[in-house]
């Protein structure tokens, strides 16, 4: 009797990158959903128009190169790239930034480098700092969280002001978008007030920025869960909110009147969204176990300096890809000795 | 100003001492090209890179006389690493120089063999064993499949044939997969 | 200093797979059919493949010798049972390639009659080691694990090397596979033996035999038996059931503590390690007599009516062993020789058991399914967590991907025991341990070649030499011969004249002393002297007047 022949290991696999990329996908909720209850129906047209530009770029530039659509779409991993870079804009933003970014995010950051697997830098962070680069103005303009100046916009009207530009009757665009906590606090440090009087801005909420706290804590959540699933490892985000609380620490301990207490600085901005979505992206992290952790503090550490002394108000993403350029030097020399092998 | 171009000048002064005594210094002794060049070359000793040999030819490669596509026996795997010694990009083996053919050693029919001695003559690592008159065989495991040996016999007893695969030699192949988004 | 731990250590990475040996250990080892033809190839081993001893129309006996070992690393070959030989030559064998191999053909008669091996040694507690490992080289003993080691080497570590510690691997972690475990419950009294004679031949202090811990009645049979015989140094330890805990390796890291350093041996650490299997093997050579001729084999899956092990003899064709199962349900798809992690595929069951034969994988599309397309490398490092010996497989995997075959050495390949653990956890599907497999071979290739090219170059170097020199001794002649030509003058024509005329009269002397000898006339009477001065006369007158 004649048989088909294989290779081994023959054994069903239960892994899966479809399987992985919508574990990720659910991990986010709680956090977008947060993100939405507080900042209202921006977040929503946010996601919707960056996941569809990612999903109709990667479709295209796959055409283009001659490959096969349908298995690369069905990965989810394009998708994955629309919502993050989504959820890090700001909801009342013009149509066009997500649009831009999610597709210079895709077509350039993903498929010019060779697709799934080969780009070194991670796509949503580099569509978010073309963005934050090119439109310094539409990008730090943050509509006031629910709850700080009255509700957030009501659907149709944000829609006009996304798609036109034309703001509601009656207002001003000043009226509806403020800075957020950490653009504040920025500002605020510039001109020399100190922390104890910032923090009486009703911009501050009880341990970090109003409605920021409880986003960041949605996305905690969301981030062990997703850990426990097995989706990710626990060194990228213990090393990304290690490193930035101590080094946040430090510098409290020396003169909390100037710096941020590490509470704040772990609960504001896109820190959890970053510890546990964004930097543990494999493809462009370290990946030996060792380098992980050093990888995740270099953004936590890098993170917090751009914050406190740089240009920007949030240094997540320019920290992600610092160390994206880092990763392959960790990895190499953070291999792990290999069994049998003397340690060196 | 002439501070300025003083200060140049003597910084470019400093550097250059530096790299030269460097250079000298710390001179790394390395093989010559042409060594290297002949230790990538399979040795066939074929001539159909249309120099006398292997040496030949690699010394011809050194002096940038030859290009690193001429090799037929050594194939792709030899273009590629000599590629990769010499710096330069990678060519496709040129036809006018011969295909690569699959291992193939010389057989002498030993009734037809007269004994003329010419294609002992002719072998370049001296792999036909036999004398005057006395009858030549070709030892198997010696031979390099150049093919030199065939055209000088009178009598045309000599074959190429090919070396079948051995189960102890033999190869895992490439896996060759359809992958769905995987780079070609 | 080697010590067995109280408490054995977790292997490093490791994957828990279901273990699905249960349906095979329903019955107990029964003997198989013995077949009417079978096919004993000559390498079934590590080394130099075995040179036959008989040729066709040679009638044998059970056990006896068929196929010599030519070399230290080698095993002999013995007929599986009584009957003819009826060829010599190339048949397919269970390999990979699919390639064939020499092996030699027997027709059985039915008599299974025995043959007086001389294998037996009384007293083999009492024995010389150096006699025991002969006896075990003759029987062709070979690991039994699946590597087919020769043992004899294997109980020789040296005369510089101590040997403290004897691990026998009864640690059966792959899925499916369960003779070893099936082999300690029913012949545990010649595991014991094979072990005890194992133990004396090496001088080891201390032994332990490592089983996994879901084999209770096997480690409760082998209690048993220890205690009977009363051989106290012996300890089981059951260690936790992961795949591949029974890799030598990381059973030897598990039960001691210690890692055997990279390409090197455990004998380098004082440890030598052996399987079940080549215990009971053992025993069956030197104290039954008789050679490896047979052997427990696991046949299951959901693709074989009746799954079960059987004492097999070498040779056996599969076809025959699946017949004698219950034949095979509606569900076969795939036959495996090995378990579904590292075992061969194989095409056709027309194929032998041959001695590294552990279990016959008769799987159904649901026990393994069509492979998924592979997609890329998503670096998530899932590998990495899994790998027994701690290598990055995912480096191994781009580098040999790219064909850069130092890089992946760099990274340590030949450290990798293909276990599959990788491959097994990949979310991309990438059939890793077919490039680390495909690396391997290639580098080994390229060093054959580099060798042959070597050689090639140093003949082709030293006949460019040959005719350079025989090119010089041949102008140093010509350059003589000139110059001896040129000296001639006017008076050497006379001097040479003179020469030629004082060499002809040395040659008239000559010829007329051994005319003088040819015709034999020395003694003669003066009468026949007279007649012969007459005849010479005449003749030279004849031959003057004829001419010269």
């Amino acid at each position: 009797m004649e048989f088909k022949t294989g290779t081994s290991p023959y054994l069903p696999v239960s892994n899966d990158l479809s399987r992985l990329m919508l574990k990720v996908i659910l991990g986010l909720v709680p956090g977008a959903l947060c993100l939405f209850l507080f900042f209202g129906w921006g977040v929503i047209t946010n996601l919707l128009i960056a996941t569809a530009t990612a999903v109709a770029s990667e479709a295209a530039m796959l055409r283009l190169r001659g490959k096969p659509v349908a298995p690369a779409l069905g990965d989810y991993s394009a998708v994955l790239t629309g919502l993050l870079l989504g959820l890090a804009l700001p909801p009342l933003a013009p149509w066009w930034i997500p649009f831009i970014g999610s597709a210079f995010a895709i077509v350039i950051a993903k498929q010019l480098y060779g697709g799934l697997g080969y780009n070194p830098f991670n796509p949503a962070m580099v569509g978010f700092v073309v963005l934050i680069i090119s439109f310094p103005l539409q990008m730090t303009l943050w509509s006031p969280p629910s709850g700080v100046e009255g509700e957030t916009l009501a659907f149709t009207d944000t829609l006009q002001l996304i798609f036109t530009g034309v703001v509601p009757a009656g207002s001003l665009l000043d009226s509806f978008t403020m800075a957020t906590p950490l653009d504040t606090a920025k500002t605020q440090l510039g001109l020399n007030y100190t922390w104890s009087e910032i923090v009486n801005n009703p911009v501050y909420g009880n341990f970090a920025g109003h409605g920021w706290e409880w986003i960041n804590l949605a996305y905690l959540v969301g981030g062990i869960w997703l850990w426990r699933r097995g989706a990710i490892h626990w060194q990228i985000p213990a090393g990304m909110l290690g490193g930035m609380f101590v080094i946040s620490l430090l510098f409290y301990i020396a003169d909390s009147d100037s710096f941020g207490s590490p509470i704040f600085h772990l609960f504001s901005g896109a820190t959890m969204l970053g510890a546990f979505f964004i930097a543990t992206d494999p493809v462009s992290a370290a990946t030996t176990p060792r380098g992980r952790i050093y990888y995740g503090a270099g953004i936590g550490i890098i993170a917090y300096i751009i914050r406190t002394w740089g240009g920007y108000p949030d240094g997540v993403a320019f920290a992600v890809l610092l160390m994206n350029m880092a990763a392959p030097t960790l990895d190499y020399y953070t291999q792990p000795r290999v069994f049998g092998h003397e340690k060196e | 100003m002439l501070t300025a171009m003083l200060a140049i000048g003597i910084l470019a002064a400093c550097f250059g001492l530096l790299l030269g005594f460097s250079a000298i210094r710390f001179k790394v002794e390395g093989d010559p090209i042409a060594d290297q060049v002949d230790a990538i070359l399979p040795q066939t000793q074929c001539g159909q890179c249309t120099y006398a040999g292997c040496r030949p030819y690699a010394e011809a490669i050194a002096a940038g006389e030859a290009e690193i596509n001429q090799c037929p026996p050594g194939g792709e795997a030899t273009i590629q690493a000599l590629a990769d010694l010499l710096g330069v990009e990678p060519k496709p083996l040129n036809a006018e120089h011969g295909e690569h053919k699959e291992k193939r050693v010389a057989v002498i029919d030993e009734q037809i063999c007269i004994g003329c001695t010419l294609c002992i003559q002719a072998c370049p690592v001296d792999a036909i064993l036999g004398a005057a008159k006395q009858m030549h065989t070709v030892i198997e495991s010696e031979c390099t499949g150049c093919d030199l040996c065939v055209p000088p016999c009178p009598v045309d007893c000599i074959d190429m044939v090919e070396v079948a695969q051995a189960i102890d030699s033999w190869k895992w192949p490439y896996p060759e997969l359809a992958e769905s988004s995987e780079r070609a | 200093m080697v010590s067995i731990l109280e408490q054995p250590l977790a292997i490093p990475g490791g994957l828990r797979l279901a273990s699905n040996k249960s349906q095979s250990l329903r019955t107990p080892v029964r003997q198989a059919r013995l077949p009417e033809r079978l096919i004993v190839p000559l390498s079934q081993h590590i080394g130099v493949p075995a040179e036959a001893l008989v040729k066709p129309g040679d009638k044998v006996l059970k056990g006896q010798l068929i196929g010599r070992s030519t070399d230290y690393i080698s095993a002999p070959v013995h007929a599986p049972t009584s009957g003819t030989i009826t060829d010599v030559g190339d048949y397919p064998v269970p390999h990979p390639s699919g390639l064939n191999a020499s092996c030699v053909v027997i027709i059985a008669d039915g008599e299974d009659r025995a043959a007086d091996t001389g294998l037996k040694i009384d007293q083999v507690l009492e024995a010389d080691p150096a006699d025991i490992r002969q006896q075990v080289r003759a029987a062709g003993i070979v690991g039994l694990g699946g590597a087919g080691f020769p043992s004899a080497v294997k109980l020789n570590p040296g005369p510089d090397r101590q040997v403290e510690l004897l691990v026998i691997n009864g640690a059966e972690c792959e899925p499916f596979i369960s003779c070893d475990e099936a082999l300690m419950c029913c012949c545990t009294q010649e595991v014991v033996n094979g072990i005890r004679i194992m133990q004396h031949s090496l001088g080891a202090q201390q032994v332990v035999i490592g089983v996994e811990d879901n084999m209770p009645r096997a480690i409760d049979c082998l209690g048993k038996s220890l205690e009977a015989c009363g051989a106290n140094n012996i300890r089981i330890v059951p260690v936790p059931s992961l795949y591949p805990a029974g890799g030598e390796k990381q059973l030897i890291y598990a039960l001691t503590g210690k890692e055997v350093p990279s390409q090197g041996l455990p004998a380098d650490l004082g440890i030598v390690c052996h399987n079940v299997g080549t215990a009971a093997a053992i025993s069956r050579a030197l104290i039954d007599g008789e050679p490896l001729i047979s052997r427990v084999v696991t046949v299951t899956g959901a693709g074989v009516a009746e799954p079960c092990n059987l004492e097999v003899r070498i040779g056996t064709p599969i076809a025959d062993l699946i017949e004698d199962c219950g034949g095979y349900t509606q569900d076969i798809a795939h036959l495996l020789m090995g378990g579904p992690m590292m075992g061969i595929s194989l095409a056709s069951d027309n194929l032998p058991v041959i001695k590294t034969t552990n279990c016959l994988l008769a799987a159904s599309q649901a026990d393994i399914p069509p492979p998924k397309a592979a997609s890329a490398c998503i670096r998530c490092g899932e590998c990495v967590e899994v790998c027994p010996a701690q290598l990055l497989p995912q480096q191994l995997y781009w580098h040999a991907h790219a064909r850069d075959f130092d890089k992946v050495q760099d990274y340590n390949l030949f450290d990798c025991i293909e276990c599959g653990c990788c491959a097994q956890v990949c979310p991309s599907h990438i059939p890793l341990v077919q490039y680390y497999r495909f690396a391997k071979t290639e580098i080994w290739d390229q060093e054959r070649e580099r060798q042959s090219s070597d050689i090639a170059r140093q003949r082709h170097e030293f006949r460019l030499d040959r005719l350079e020199r025989e090119k010089k001794a041949l102008e140093e002649r010509r350059a003589k011969a000139k110059k001896a030509l040129n000296k001639p003058k006017a008076g050497d024509v006379d001097d040479k004249k003179a020469e030629i005329a004082a060499a002809l009269e040395r040659v008239k002397a000559k010829k007329a002393q051994q005319d003088a000898n040819a015709k034999n006339i020395d003694g003669l009477s003066a009468e026949q002297q007279a007649k012969i001065s007459e005849i010479d006369k005449r003749r030279a007158a004849q031959n003057t007047t004829t001419g010269e």
